[in-house]
């Protein structure tokens, strides 16, 4: 079972983008409606942001079903995380701004929502890319230091959702709200093992 | 103020549709009333009467009419931009009355048949610049609102006019949850009510107008943000002070009282110096906002000496 949970996940994963792809090709009719630039952002940063949750649930997950191998799930999770939001990056310089370098460099320096969203996708780039076995053994303890970019990652990600709804807060809420419990899982879970090694020592 | 917007624009330029259509037939001259007649109970059946060649039409090609009913804000649905057309079946837009109070003479409740029997409609071919930064052309049918309100002769001290959108959670899922204060509440000064331009619009592409784009009646002023254009209308109030806003009441820092479009004056959120014109397709750059959505030469004359970065 075990075998197949990996390639399924990464079918799960791909899903979204394929079907994304096939509206925008008007396969069986579909179509990404009156304005597609805006729909292709919107979903690919919707499951940019749900898959980089889903990577924070990971461990979590591992610890408390005490299925440590489910860890090995991380890595594809995470990278499919960063591949819809590079590409929701992407759709916004290309197709959004076509590449108006004044004007993209103005909305990341003068709107608060682009500016935290550009620096939530900015941290994940080290992660994404030190994200093989080599660089894992190469950077060794400094690796887990680093990859801690993805909680401010999430949150950066979550207030770049709230910050540009205009009045309808509640689906960015769920989002904050997931992100919370899930950092309030780590902190719970750093008392107890900083208590414990004081115990110890 | 006397400048047409636009030349008139000739027939090839604006009907491929419905002649593609071929669905109605536009009848120079006839007026609502002839509509009217005999259709008790349904006071819009398609194809409507108007006609065409408005001297304040664009010449631009509008868009589709399956862009101008999917894509809409029309939160009293939802606020996803296609809950309205999805969840409109629900909605019954007649029988329908509109109550007109406050300054004027003449007040109380009026049917819509009492409410547009003796206006000729016509076809009013805007560009609806929404403050998202996206704009489509629509193809309006409807009539002056000035028409309208000079019958309840507004009095000396009627400076401003309210309007008020259906209340009814049980047919608009949107107003169940308080996204924003309902009822949506929207107003204008007397002066931008009675230009020309400011029309209650009935239909659209010729025919009544679809639940999703505030039927049977809505307000539009093509050089303000769409939020200005208020729907599904139950109320008209001749008011002395200015009336409070929905937007304006929801974050009175981002949206104004006045909303003019106004390239100059960003959204604190995003810019409005260039917008996305709906129906030009992937891959199409944003278009260069225009003061005023382009109608500068008809309207900035209302708000000559008044500092638009404050008043925005």
């Amino acid at each position: 079972m075990r075998r197949f949970l990996k390639p399924a996940l990464f079918v799960l994963c791909a899903l979204p983008l394929a079907w994304l792809v096939a509206r925008a090709s008007g396969i069986a009719g579909a179509g990404l409606g009156a304005n597609p630039v805006d729909e292709i952002m919107d979903r690919l940063g919707d499951w940019g942001l749900r898959l980089l949750l889903a990577t924070l649930c990971v461990t979590p997950l591992a610890v408390e079903l005490r299925k440590p191998w489910l860890v090995g799930l991380r890595r594809m999770l995470g990278l499919f995380a960063f591949t819809y939001l590079s590409l929701h990056f992407l759709n916004w310089l290309v197709l959004d701004q076509w590449l108006d370098l004044q004007a993209i460099a103005a909305d990341i320096a003068k709107r608060p929502y682009i500016t935290v969203g550009f620096a939530a996708y900015a941290m994940l780039v080290p992660l994404a890319a030190t994200s093989t076995a080599g660089w894992m053994r190469r950077l060794g303890r400094r690796w887990h230091r680093l990859h801690r970019l993805v909680y401010p990652a999430a949150i950066l990600g979550c207030t770049h959702f709230w910050w540009q709804v205009k009045a309808d807060w509640r689906e960015p809420a769920v989002y904050a709200l997931a992100l919370l419990l899930l950092l309030g899982w780590r902190i719970r879970r750093a008392r107890q093992r900083s208590v414990g090694a004081g115990a110890r020592g | 103020m006397k400048r047409p917007v636009a030349p008139t624009p000739p027939p090839s330029e604006i009907t491929p549709r419905s002649t593609y259509l071929g669905r109605r037939e536009v009848i120079g001259g006839l007026v609502a009333a002839g509509l009217l007649a005999g259709t008790a109970g349904t006071a819009l059946c398609a194809p409507l009467r108007y006609t065409r060649g408005s001297r304040y039409s664009l010449a631009e090609a509008p868009n589709s009419y399956s862009d101008i009913t999917t894509y809409n804000n029309f939160y009293e649905f939802g606020t996803g931009k296609e809950d309205p057309s999805r969840l409109a079946a629900g909605f019954k837009p007649r029988p329908w009355s509109v109550r007109i109070a406050g300054e004027a003479e003449v007040t109380g409740s009026f049917t819509l048949e009492d409410i547009l029997k003796p206006h000729p409609l016509e076809e009013r071919i805007y560009r609806l610049r929404c403050v998202e930064a996206w704009s489509m052309v629509i193809p309006w049918v409807g009539f002056p609102l000035g028409d309208l309100l000079k019958r309840f002769r507004p009095t000396s001290r009627a400076r401003y006019v309210a309007f008020t959108t259906v209340m009814r959670p049980a047919e608009l899922p949107g107003q169940r949850f308080p996204v924003l204060d309902w009822p949506y509440v929207e107003g204008l000064r007397i002066d931008e009510a009675m230009h020309p331009l400011t029309i209650l619009a009935v239909g659209l592409y010729g025919e009544p107008l679809p639940n999703q784009n505030g039927a049977p009646l809505r307000l539009v002023v093509p050089w303000k943000y769409g939020f200005k254009g208020i729907k599904s209308i139950v109320e008209i109030r001749f008011t002395e002070r200015q009336p409070p806003t929905s937007w304006n009441l929801s974050a009175p820092h981002e949206y104004g009282f006045y909303a003019n479009v106004n390239p100059k004056v960003d959204h604190p959120r995003w810019s409005q110096a260039r917008e996305r014109r709906i129906g030009s397709g992937l891959l199409s750059p944003r278009v260069p906002t225009l003061p005023f959505n382009g109608y500068a030469a008809e309207v900035a004359g209302l708000y000559r000496g008044m500092d638009l970065t404050r008043n925005f």
